[in-house]
Formats: structure tokens, C-alpha cells, sequence
């Protein structure tokens, strides 16, 4: 369960975040939509504490991240946007180095990456240096490596960026899985038919501001038989 | 206990392993270029220096029928007399302004009169003394000149049944008490430069890597969101990058012991003195600069916002403890209490100390450990203040 409450954050002139306040519940997923810029990953970066907020909170399953970092992040997996991978580690010891620093021992460290392996199908790549991955592999290995220590939440910048349609579908199962799971899951796109697609609960944000939110149908009703597109561009257009 | 700074250090050494330009520059720049280069400088250094009173050097005289004499003990001591030379004084003036000579030797037209009549015979010495070149050529002749001249006048007090030492009220003789080891010293001080030179290359693509690298490769964010304290992270990336410093810093000392192997100390009557011993004191007498070079250069390199600004300011950084190296050369200093609180010259004046083979101060080397140590601490306390940073993520 994860909550924001009135956050706001400015990055000298430029304001980031203007009083954002959503709650994303256990077994759904809720998707952050909005243009580029909009406030999506300064909104994930407070919640996964490398930036702190001007105003308001963050929290999750009540606890609050500014006040316990360390903690927040063990309950947290995050992939980020980018998710750069080390290019001289395989699949494996990029995996493991994360698993170490959870502090995950081994035998249970080798034992979880090779279930990850299996799960996310990185069988060819799992012994293979990272330099040279196509996108499609870097961020299935990074979702591993997310993943390693078992999350109960999970954090997704842009998950989708630069994958092809096969990777796209098989990360689409994935996140199912993982809500059928009882998985808390919150990922920001800006692609309104993917968030169609996936997302239980919508967040539209523009300008650092939250336009529209609710369940996908219940902004479906709220907006007459207007696709999610529309909706998009009119309340961004109205802002 | 296998704590988050004993992983990140771990990761990195294995990463930076696989690395070719970490691993050139620990690896083959230290210790093979390093010490190469030294033994080639200082082979060239002892040639020029031992060559050149042996070598026949062409000497243009001018008037040189005048005297016959003065021209065949020139002769004999490797002094030319130059085939087509100026003809008139003011030939070779104009000839050695113009750098064409170094020297010149105009001999008076009277010359041959006046020491048949025992007067005093003049020749005169044309030099440019803004060339270098021109002073040691200059020495060479007048030495050559003032022998023969001596020689003459010792003869012609003899012929008159005077003892020549009557002109002689002072006899200096010189006693030399430089050791060997200690002349050769000149030449190895040098030997610092390289040393520490080499030690901050090691370490080099690690500083670099520790917050610009993972910043331009998108691993830093990741990275962040792990359950562990930014000071861990970072001071895993200096125990990294301290480890390279030791092992560029061991494989060069490694180099410099075979290197010296084939440097002709000898044959200007020195002793390297670099045995291995010699070099393991030496090793000790370092490490405690590793911490600080490897805190320095993250520190720097967390002001960098790309992997190349990084580099072009480290470069500057690999500069900065040659300045008191630099300094130490220009002012000749000799070692002292207080100096020792200065990290690169402390090392150097030590390791100096010892290649000198004079005995070495153990409190003055604890002094030099600390001041390095504790310095290097500081600078990585405000490199983790740094690296906590907002902006750090660019």
C-alpha cells in the first residue's frame, strides 16, 4: 500500500510537483499517466527516496519514506528509468550484487536468481556480460534485479521505453502475475493504451498537478464513451 | 561479516578486472611504462654527461698560424680547429651570435711576439652565454687553455731555476664524502614522480567510475535504491580504487627493480641501492598516500557532470602532488619534522632518505602516514557529503 499526500517539489524555479495526493492498494496496479515532464519520475524518486519532497508525505504501509529510508527501500523494488545494468557483470552478478547489498545470503541468493532466471526467461543470457544487451534484455534484467529481494511493492518509471511488442506483452504478464500476487504496483507511462491495458487505478498528472483520478472505469464513466486518449488530451489541454 | 562496503569494494575490483582501460592503466602504464621511460631518461642523461669531455668538439681559430703551439695541445685534448671557419674576428663574432658556433677562439696577431718576449700572450674566447650549450663548450676550452698556460709558466720559472709551487700559496684539494648511493640520488628522485605518478593512474577509471561513470551508464539510480547508506557505497568504490593504487603501486616498484637493472649507475661510481628491501620499505612508505589520492580523485570526480570531464579533471588532479615534488627540486630542501605533515612531499623526501641509504626516522614516517591518511579522510568525508547530494543523479 502506498500513499502520497500533498507533495509538492520544486527544483529551483521550475515546480515539479504542485500538491499531489494518490493511494495505490495492495493487488492493483495503478498507473501514473502523463506528457513528458509532468512529474511522474519526481513523484517515484520521493517515494524511493533519492529526492525529498518539498511539502506533504510519502508512505508505505503507513510508514513514512523521508523518516525511514532504509527501511522503504527494502519494501520496495524499483526499476527506474534507464535502468542501467553493469556492462562488464553477466546477467547473474548484475543480479547478485543487488541480492548481496539486501543483504541476501548465499545459498538463498543463488537459489532466488536462478528462479528469477527461469521466470524471466534470461536462461541465455544469465552467463553473458551485460555490454551488448538489446534494450528488451536489459530492462528483464533489471526487473530481476528489482525483484531479488521479494518487494511486496514495486516501482516502475516507464517500463515499457524501447521495448518491442513481445517484451511489452511478456512484462504485461509479468505485472499480472505479480498482482494476482497481492502485489502493490505503481508504474508511470506516457502511453495512454498501455496504462489502459494494465492499470486497475489512473493517476493523470500534468504541469506537476494531478488533473483526473480514479479506477479505469470509473474515468471511462466519468468521461462519457471518450477513449482514455481523449480524456488524456482534454484534461492536459484544460490544465 | 560480509558488510555493504566489502561488497560494493568487491564488485568494483571484479568489474573494473574486466575493464581494458582500467586494467591498462594499472597494469601496463605504471609498471612498464613508468619504469621504462626512467631507465631510457637516465641512460641519455649518464651518455650526455659521461661523453662529452672525450668527445672531439670543433673549435674555429682564428689566427691559428700565430700559434702552432697553443693549436697542437688544443689538439690533444680533443679541440678542433675548425676547416672552414670565420676568417676575421669579426667573421666569428657575427658567426657565433648568428649560433652557428658555440665558441670561438681568436688568437692576437701579435701573439707570437709577445710570447717569444715572455709578455703576456693574448687570445680571446668568442661565446654567446645566453646559449646553454655555449657555457659547458666554454669551460672545456678555457680549462684546456688554462692548463697549457700553467704549463708554460711552471716551464718558464723552472728555466729561470724558480720553483713552480711558489705561485701556488693555496693548494685546494677537494675530499668528496657523498656516498655512492647518495650521488646517485639526483637521478632517482625522480624515481618519486613516476612512483606516485603510477599510484594515482591505478586508481584512475575507478574514481571516475564511482560517480560519473555510473551516472552516464544509468546504474546510479538503481543503485541508490538498495538498503544501504550512500557513505557505504562510496567508501566501497574508494577501498576499490585503493586496492588498484597498491597493486599498480606493488607491480611498478616491481618494474622499477629490473628497470634499474639495466641503468648504468655504476659507471659514474654510484649504487642503485634498489634491492628488494629497498623496494618493500618503499612500498610501506607510499601506501599511506593511496587513501588520500583515491579520496581526492572522487572527490573531484563527483563534481563532474560526464565520464569525459571527469577524466579531463583528473588528469589536472594526477598533477597536484607533483607541485610539492616540483617545489622540493627547485628549493632543495632537506628533510625536516614539519615537512612531514605534507603529504607527496613527505613520501618523496623519505623515499629519497632511503634510496640515499641514510637511516630512516620511523616517527618521521608515522607522521607522514598520518598527515595522509588523515587528510584522505577528510577529503572522503566531503566526498560522501557530496555524493548525498539531490543533484548527484544529474
Amino acid at each position: 500500500m502506498i500513499e502520497v499526500s500533498g507533495l509538492s517539489k520544486r527544483f529551483g524555479a521550475v515546480v515539479a510537483l504542485d500538491d499531489v495526493s494518490f493511494a495505490a492498494a495492495d493487488g492493483r496496479i495503478t498507473g501514473l499517466l502523463g506528457p513528458n515532464g509532468a512529474g511522474k519520475s519526481t513523484c517515484l524518486r520521493i517515494l524511493y527516496t533519492v529526492l525529498k519532497p518539498d511539502a506533504g508525505y510519502a508512505k508505505i504501509n503507513d510508514v513514512d519514506v523521508v523518516e525511514h529510508p532504509l527501511w522503504a527501500r527494502r519494501e520496495l523494488g524499483v526499476l527506474p528509468h534507464g535502468a542501467g545494468l553493469y556492462p562488464q557483470l553477466t546477467t547473474r552478478e548484475n543480479i547478485a550484487y543487488f541480492g548481496r547489498l539486501h543483504g541476501i545470503k548465499e545459498p538463498a541468493l543463488s537459489a532466488r536468481i536462478d528462479q528469477l532466471v527461469a521466470r524471466l526467461e534470461l536462461e541465455e543470457i544469465a552467463d553473458r556480460r551485460a555490454k551488448g544487451f538489446s534494450q528488451g534484455q536489459r530492462t528483464k534484467v533489471a526487473l530481476a534485479r528489482a525483484l531479488v529481494h521479494r518487494p511486496k511493492n514495486l516501482l516502475l518509471d516507464e517500463p515499457t521505453n524501447g521495448l518491442d511488442v513481445m517484451s511489452t506483452l511478456s512484462l504485461r504478464n509479468w505485472l499480472s502475475e505479480l498482482k494476482a500476487r497481492g502485489q502493490c504496483i505503481v508504474l508511470s507511462s506516457h502511453i495512454m493504451q498501455e496504462v489502459a491495458a494494465l492499470c486497475d487505478d489512473i493517476v493523470i498528472v500534468a504541469h506537476g498537478r494531478i488533473v483526473a483520478q480514479g479506477t479505469t472505469e470509473a474515468l471511462r464513466e466519468r468521461f462519457g464513451n471518450k477513449s482514455l486518449e481523449d480524456i488524456f488530451v482534454e484534461t492536459v489541454a484544460g490544465s | 561479516m560480509r558488510t555493504p562496503i566489502l561488497v560494493v569494494c568487491r564488485k568494483e575490483v571484479l568489474e573494473n578486472g574486466r575493464d581494458r582501460r582500467t586494467v591498462f592503466s594499472t597494469l601496463f602504464f605504471g609498471p612498464l611504462f613508468a619504469p621504462a621511460l626512467f631507465a631510457v631518461l637516465i641512460n641519455v642523461m649518464l651518455s650526455q654527461a659521461l661523453s662529452s669531455m672525450d668527445e672531439v668538439m670543433e673549435l674555429p681559430i682564428i689566427g691559428a698560424e700565430h700559434a702552432p703551439n697553443l693549436v697542437g695541445f688544443l689538439r690533444r685534448y680533443g679541440l678542433e680547429p675548425a676547416d672552414d671557419g670565420p676568417a676575421s674576428l669579426e667573421d666569428a663574432r657575427a658567426a657565433v651570435a648568428r649560433g652557428q658556433h658555440d665558441i670561438a677562439l681568436a688568437v692576437a696577431p701579435d701573439y707570437a711576439q709577445a710570447f717569444r718576449n715572455g709578455d703576456d700572450a693574448r687570445v680571446t674566447l668568442i661565446v654567446d652565454r645566453s646559449e646553454t650549450g655555449a657555457t659547458a663548450a666554454s669551460q672545456r676550452v678555457r680549462t684546456v687553455l688554462d692548463a697549457y698556460a700553467n704549463q708554460i709558466g711552471m716551464l718558464r720559472l723552472q728555466a729561470r731555476g724558480l720553483n713552480p709551487a711558489v705561485l701556488r700559496a693555496v693548494t685546494i684539494d677537494e675530499l668528496d664524502v657523498s656516498t655512492a648511493a647518495a650521488r646517485s640520488v639526483l637521478l632517482l628522485g625522480m624515481l618519486t614522480y613516476f612512483l606516485l605518478l603510477a599510484t594515482l593512474a591505478g586508481g584512475f577509471y575507478l574514481a571516475i567510475d564511482a560517480t560519473a561513470g555510473e551516472r552516464e551508464r544509468g546504474s546510479l539510480e538503481p543503485l541508490l535504491t538498495v538498503p544501504v547508506g550512500r557513505s557505504s557505497l562510496l567508501l566501497g568504490k574508494m577501498a576499490a580504487t585503493i586496492c588498484y593504487m597498491l597493486l599498480s603501486l606493488a607491480l611498478t616498484l616491481f618494474g622499477f627493480m629490473i628497470a634499474l637493472k639495466f641503468v648504468p649507475l655504476e659507471s659514474l661510481g654510484m649504487r642503485a641501492n634498489f634491492d628488494a628491501a629497498v623496494a618493500l620499505q618503499t612500498f610501506l612508505l607510499l601506501a599511506p598516500f593511496t587513501p588520500l589520492g583515491a579520496a581526492l580523485m572522487t572527490l573531484v570526480a563527483s563534481f563532474t557532470r560526464s565520464y569525459k570531464e571527469a577524466q579531463t579533471y583528473l588528469t589536472l588532479v594526477l598533477l597536484i602532488p607533483t607541485l610539492p615534488l616540483l617545489l622540493a627540486s627547485l628549493l632543495n630542501v632537506e628533510p625536516d619534522f614539519r615537512l612531514m605533515w605534507i603529504p607527496s612531499l613527505s613520501q618523496h623526501l623519505l623515499v629519497t632518505a632511503l634510496l640515499k641509504a641514510e637511516p630512516l626516522s620511523w616517527s618521521y614516517a608515522a607522521v607522514s602516514a598520518t598527515a595522509s591518511v588523515v587528510l584522505g579522510a577528510l577529503l572522503a568525508l566531503l566526498a560522501i557529503r557530496l555524493y548525498d547530494r539531490e543533484a548527484l543523479l544529474g
